[in-house]
């Protein structure tokens, strides 16, 4: 089958959204999204403890799609922009769905299964002490990114985090990742 | 040497540094893409106050939110002050979060745990 973003927006667009973005992340728009979040939130009768940990895991999420975006296929140049990602927050049965999709060359594809995988497989206490130790023994990157932000939207959801890489062609594959708060 | 006041903003802290009272607060949301860039001033204005600090410095942190980028300043944050107490100097830690906010308390605890000085947790009741 052949992989469209336009497709994978539909599919993520399903179920009842309350916010959805397609386009360029950059940190101004970041600050805008988190700013309509807010008032949006104010309106929802959820408890604040889960408002809060919702606006958690979209600032991680936000901000992962920005530090981590790769380049476009050549196919997609001139048609999106280069800092291209998607998101959407959705509601879904009982939880609130936050999805972020975006391209990423094939050869990190494997590390990063590998990493999702061992964060879903662990337990929140085991959780909670992998993110003690990174925060406490690795430096961060220059862009400010410490590889905590995964860890931490799966300790705040236990560990509800689903994701998929479709594969684009020989170079890019297109990654979409599912947070349940 | 000088006080340090920032205002907040919609993803940056409050802070409010003064030497000669001792005390340090940083207030709000820590959300920055960078964080780095935002908390250098703090870090260096910590590294010249242990110079000569007060007998008692008090640390009121009070965050709504704070991202993962900001975690690795704020632990700077606390290293500092770890070794300023490990100077022999008095350091009182208040760490604030909301009621039920159990993924706010459980960071402070986090951070209490790495740096070995005692946290004070205040839960704010609306």
């Amino acid at each position: 089958m052949n992989f469209s973003v336009n497709d994978c927006y539909t599919q993520m667009n399903l179920g009842d959204v309350i916010l959805a973005y397609k386009g360029n992340i950059s940190s101004d728009l970041i600050t805008n999204v988190l700013e309509v979040i807010d008032a949006k939130l104010e309106d929802l009768v959820i408890k604040k403890s889960s408002k809060k940990k919702l606006y958690n895991v979209l600032v991680e999420s936000l901000q992962n799609l920005y530090h981590h975006i790769d380049d476009l296929p050549d196919s997609y140049n001139g048609t999106f922009d280069v800092h291209f990602g998607i998101f959407v927050i959705s509601v879904v049965d009982d939880y609130y769905k936050v999805s972020t999709g975006n391209f990423i060359r094939n050869n990190k594809v494997e590390g990063l299964k590998e990493r999702l995988d061992k964060i879903k497989s662990m337990t929140k206490e085991e959780l909670k002490e992998l993110y003690k130790y990174i925060l406490n023994n690795q430096e961060f990157s220059k862009k400010g990114g410490g590889g905590l932000g995964l860890i931490d939207m799966a300790k705040r959801t236990n560990g509800r985090i689903e994701y998929n890489f479709k594969e684009y062609n020989n170079e890019f594959s297109f990654f979409n990742l599912d947070v349940y708060v | 040497m000088e006080s340090i006041s920032i205002e907040g903003t919609s993803k940056t802290p409050t802070v409010n540094l003064n030497p000669d009272t001792g005390v340090i607060e940083i207030k709000g949301r820590s959300i920055p893409e960078n964080s780095i860039e935002f908390y250098r001033p703090i870090v260096e204005w910590l590294d010249e106050y242990a110079k000569n600090p007060q007998k008692k410095t008090t640390v009121n942190v009070q965050l709504e939110y704070f991202n993962t980028s900001s975690s690795k300043c704020i632990l700077d944050i606390f290293k500092k002050l770890e070794s300023l107490k490990k100077a022999r100097n008095e350091i009182i830690i208040n760490w604030y979060y909301e009621e039920d906010d159990e993924d706010m308390l459980e960071a402070g605890e986090d951070y209490e745990s790495i740096i070995r000085v005692p946290f004070k947790m205040i839960e704010i009741v609306e």
